[in-house]
């Protein structure tokens, strides 16, 4: 954070609190020592651990059918302190984190040893662990949608965390629940400390959990993946706002998180945990620039990174994690282990330090890693970039001379906004798409990216439905949509198809992957589907001895895989992927992302891809529409876009996205948005994104009333590249 | 909220008035007041019959429009006509009122509160011991017709007063005819009088009730913000109580609102079998005695109970949740 930043962000949170009211704040951040430079990778203090954990287990369940979600896991953390504990869902991140708080559910028992400030309280009476929960320890939720409830007032809330603790009046609790709340940036704090939960929004309402976690001025805050559920540009304000509470509390963060990027910026030190396992733990640095264990360096060869480009394929981790019920006898992960050896399987291997004396790993052939220093594309034997032959590389032919596969202009879409019951009547309209233009060519990859109600699916369902939009045309494969009769739809049809983003919804639990496949090649008639949909599963990476089994008995990554396959079941020339990797981990997404790439390249396929991972989208993607609030903001090459952003909403979004990168991301400048998206039903007018723009706010009164009173339309710069921006500049910010 | 609940009042009064008409209509046209006189030795004059249904205006004769005007002429006024015996409807439906109102209130309130109860409790004790009793007995209880439990539970009364050899229980009426002394006396007459009625009554209600709070509790026990509530520190209990409990609470609130509302012409079994003369009793009586009027009051009457209650239920969702409070 440049200086800059940091006086807007104080600029932000008006009234800093009263002095006399935070004495013992106050006193804990002179012993503690607060504004500990994020520079220095080891916390120069040394005071003991405020929170220690040993060897804790957690079972759920009994006897043979037992699971073990976490198995000795240990780790403590020093006042100030940031702890990333990193892993994949299933992992027992979370659980090990409610253990901590003794907040399991009544059947699952957690055994180890838990010490806060020196004080045994795992398995402590009740009375004990509510001395502590919110006082000493706190927690931020994943869902910030659910963490509160929805019949009593945020402010009410917050005042409750201080009254179980603080022996205050009714008035003073709610005075410094207003105080808390303005704390967090929540903007007109004693107003809206009256409102009720369902009229927050998710990133403020996850401002007002956090309020309540550090109510009493805690020693440790566990956040459990407290972004996960926000967009990026509200992650990235979450992000500082649990930064200015961890300086204001000088509180230990436990970050319990699936993102490497955002525990490379905020974690001092970080642990990898594998099927409940701890498997490498070190400062941020060692373990990001010198993973030792091969499942971090699968992890970090398999995210797809904004800052390097598309060319480098990605690193999936073979298989998928191992079911804690029937966990392999040796190393949890020889299974997936690109370099296993026979040793691997006969026992566990313990976490042993290796180069550093904090840096620890669990694994047989660390040493050997850290003698050769392997890197992780070398552990994992990726094949270097194929150079194209004459046969695989479709002809690269400019691409105004490819025909165009996908032909949107102007397109509308509003909803109606009814009210009343007998007499309906219009109060007003849902701008979900206002006017958007582009085009994909053949064998070309479109991503359209955006935040939450910006209006991406809104645009592919549009696009899917083929009929005649609101406004605008749809051109698909030279066919206009308002033109085409039942005969037509179907024959379009059949040369655009749809990948869903959540694999198992949009599979049929009571159909055989056969029948799944086979679907939609009955449905346009074709006889005999056997032999074609061998040849499908195999082409994507399926066993075909496998089609008789049903949706259930794949993992995440094998049901998408079937998504595809029957995508690609009519040979189609487009395919519409809507956030079709999003609901994966990041080591099964690789793989499904290098099928597509795969796929495209071999069969010539154009896509239209819809994400709101912008990482994905630069891998994935040639071209790249930013869309806000129902209208494109910038559109252009992939390269043009994300390396020179002149639209400041690209800017913004690119600027919050965490890099998996310690240094750069230490390093970087961000450029915070503020306040959340404007309701699609009363867009600001003129430019749309001016009241959140850092841009507008830097303009003189001609250039903002240009920007109050006149739309800007997408203007070109460059040879394919377009803005609708008024002002657009260049900036770099990855 | 005022004007939604003008809205909503304006609304309401047009469905009693198409509700009411087309029950007096029908009412009209499929009972026969006129076979009351047939039949009978010696034999009534035709023409005395028609001047006494003519002057009930219940005569088959007149045109059922007319009929039909005349009565909601006078319905319009407030009143609702007269009875076959000829006797005023509004004197007989003040009283039958009372008399259902006395009935039910307490075996509802009760019957509401401790199937609440027992229905969150059991959801705590997911499949505990209590969990499962309470699951077991509630199907019993649904599975039992009224009119079998309320006879089980008069043998089981009468075996009672005849074990200890008092009468502890009154199984038959509202108060003991004739009985004299003070008004505690009275009282507890008409408490002795009201067990058996409201037992019954309100084990169907805690039947229901219970399985209903069981489903709601269950699904915010494992609501993220009874997390959050116990990660403050407030105690399991408390965090239960006041932020699980709350919130699962809305739906059984509601839902009181409108048993209440559906009884006051529903407990027909209860009234008949313990000779409480309340409305159910009155409205089962009136068609069989071909008494239109009384039935298409008592429509009326059922039609006002329900929309009313259906606008209590409205507004006391509003109250307890402020997720539905609208603009």
């Amino acid at each position: 954070m440049s200086e800059r930043d940091e006086c807007r962000a104080g600029a932000r949170f008006p009234g800093r609190l009263p002095l006399s009211q935070f004495q013992g704040l106050m006193a804990r951040q002179e012993r503690g020592g607060r504004h500990r430079r994020r520079a220095l990778p080891v916390p120069a203090v040394t005071t003991g651990p405020v929170l220690e954990v040993t060897g804790l287990d957690v079972t759920f369940g009994t006897g043979p059918d037992a699971v073990h979600a976490v198995r000795g896991v240990s780790y403590a953390v020093r006042p100030g302190e940031v702890l990333g504990i990193v892993g994949e869902s299933g992992s027992g991140k979370s659980v090990a984190s409610l253990a901590v708080m003794g907040l399991l559910p009544p059947h699952a028992r957690a055994t180890g040893s838990v010490r806060l400030l020196g004080r045994e309280i795992l398995g402590a009476t009740e009375k004990t662990l509510t001395a502590f929960r919110g006082k000493t320890i706190s927690m931020v939720f994943q869902d910030p949608l659910s963490a509160l409830t929805p019949v009593y007032r945020v402010g009410d809330q917050v005042a409750e965390a201080v009254r179980i603790h603080q022996r205050v009046s009714r008035q003073q609790a709610a005075k410094r629940a207003v105080e808390l709340l303005d704390l967090v940036g929540i903007p007109n704090a004693a107003q809206r400390a009256r409102a009720f939960p369902h009229e927050f929004s998710g990133g403020m309402r996850q401002r007002a959990v956090i309020a309540m976690a550090i109510a009493n001025d805690p020693d440790v805050i566990i956040c459990d993946e407290p972004t996960t559920a926000l967009d990026v540009t509200i992650q990235a304000q979450v992000l500082e706002v649990l930064k200015r509470a961890q300086r204001e509390t000088g509180a230990a963060i436990i970050m319990i998180t699936h993102d490497l990027g955002i525990v490379a910026g905020f974690a001092d030190r970080v642990m990898v945990i594998y099927a409940g396992r701890s498997v490498e733990t070190g400062s941020v640095d060692d373990v990001y620039y010198r993973p030792r264990m091969p499942y971090t360096m699968g992890l970090l060869g398999s995210i797809p990174r904004l800052d390097t480009g598309g060319g480098r394929p990605l690193v999936p981790i073979a298989g998928s994690p191992p079911s804690p019920v029937a966990l392999p006898p040796g190393c949890p992960f020889e299974p997936r282990c690109p370099i296993a050896v026979p040793a691997c399987s006969e026992k566990e291997p313990a976490l042993e330090p290796v180069d550093a004396p904090d840096h620890l790993a669990a694994c047989v052939r660390a040493g050997e890693i850290e003698a050769e220093g392997w890197s992780p594309a070398e552990v994992y034997r990726v094949a270097e970039p194929q150079v194209p032959t004459e046969e695989t590389a479709s002809p690269v032919r400019p691409r105004e001379e490819r025909e165009v596969v996908l032909a949107v202009d102007g397109l509308t879409r509003h909803y109606p906004l009814m009210r009343g019951a007998v007499f309906r009547r219009r109060v007003g309209t849902v701008h979900a798409v206002d006017g958007i233009s582009f085009d994909i060519r053949e064998g070309e990859t479109l991503g359209l990216v955006g935040e939450s109600g910006c209006g991406k699916t809104t645009t592919l369902m549009e696009i899917l439905e083929l009929a005649r939009p609101q406004h605008g045309t749809i051109v698909v494969l030279g066919h206009d949509t308002s033109a085409l009769g039942a005969r037509d739809r179907m024959a379009v049809r059949r040369d655009m198809q749809v990948v869903f983003q959540d694999p198992l919804a949009s599979l049929d639990p009571r159909m055989t992957v056969y029948d799944i496949v086979a679907e939609p090649l009955r449905a346009h008639g074709f006889g005999n589907p056997g032999p074609r949909i061998q040849e499908l599963l195999g082409l994507v990476g399926l066993d075909p001895g496998h089609a008789a089994r049903y949706p259930q008995d794949f993992s995440g990554g094998q049901r998408q895989r079937i998504g595809i396959a029957r995508a690609l079941a009519l040979e189609p020339r487009l395919v519409v992927l809507d956030e079709p990797v999003s609901a994966l981990d990041v080591s099964i997404q690789a793989g499904v992302v290098n099928l597509l790439e795969d796929l495209k390249r071999r069969l010539g396929l154009s896509y239209l891809f819809v994400a709101h991972d912008l990482a994905v989208v630069r891998h994935i993607a040639d071209r790249v529409a930013v869309m806000y609030l129902g209208r494109i903001a910038e559109i252009g090459g992939v390269g043009d876009v994300y390396d020179a952003p002149m639209h400041p909403y690209t800017q913004a979004l690119l600027s919050a996205v965490p890099l998996p990168d310690p240094r750069r991301e230490r390093s970087r400048r961000r450029v915070l948005l503020e306040g959340d998206l404007p309701s699609p039903a009363a867009p600001p007018s003129g430019c749309r994104f001016r009241t959140r723009c850092p841009l507008f706010r830097t303009l003189d009164e001609t250039g903002q009333s240009r920007c109050v009173n006149e739309e800007p339309q997408v203007r070109p710069f460059g040879e394919d590249h377009g803005v609708s921006c008024h002002f657009a500049e260049k900036v770099e910010v990855v | 909220m005022a004007g939604f609940l003008l809205r909503r009042l304006l609304n309401y009064l047009v469905l009693i008035v198409v509700a009411t008409s087309l029950a007096y209509m029908l009412a009209a046209s499929a009972l026969n007041p006129r076979s009351n006189y047939e039949g009978r030795n010696p034999p009534i004059p035709e023409k005395v019959i028609d001047a006494r249904l003519s002057e009930l205006n219940l005569n088959d004769q007149t045109p059922l429009v007319q009929r039909y005007l005349t009565w909601a002429g006078d319905v319009a006024h407030g009143d609702f006509g007269r009875t076959v015996a000829g006797g005023s409807v509004n004197d007989d439906l003040g009283r039958r009122v009372g008399v259902t109102l006395r009935l039910i209130t307490v075996g509802v309130v009760l019957g509401s509160l401790t199937g609440v109860l027992v229905g969150a409790y059991a959801a705590v004790r997911q499949y505990g011991v209590f969990d499962r009793l309470a699951t077991g007995a509630s199907f019993a209880v649904l599975a039992i017709p009224t009119v079998v439990l309320a006879n089980i539970l008069i043998i089981g009364a009468v075996s009672f007063n005849e074990l200890t050899g008092t009468q502890v229980f009154l199984v038959s009426g509202e108060e003991t005819p004739g009985l004299e002394g003070d008004l505690l006396t009275q009282l507890v007459d008409r408490l002795r009088h009201l067990i058996l009625p409201t037992l019954s009554l309100s084990l169907g209600l805690i039947a229901v009730y219970s399985r209903y709070q069981r489903n709601m509790m269950l699904d915010v026990l494992g609501a993220d913000f009874v997390r959050t509530a116990m990660a403050k520190g407030l105690r399991r209990r408390t965090a239960l109580v006041r932020h699980a409990l709350r919130t699962a609470l809305i739906p059984a609130v509601t839902y009181f609102a409108f048993t209440f509302g559906a009884l006051l012409v529903g407990t027909t079994f209860t009234e008949k079998i313990f000779g409480w003369h309340g409305m159910g009793e009155w409205l089962v009586d009136s068609i069989s005695t071909n008494d239109v009027n009384t039935v298409a009051a008592i429509s009326c009457f059922a039609a006002l109970a329900v929309l009313v209650a259906s606008l209590a239920s409205d507004v006391l969702h509003a109250v307890l949740d402020p997720r539905v409070r609208v603009g």
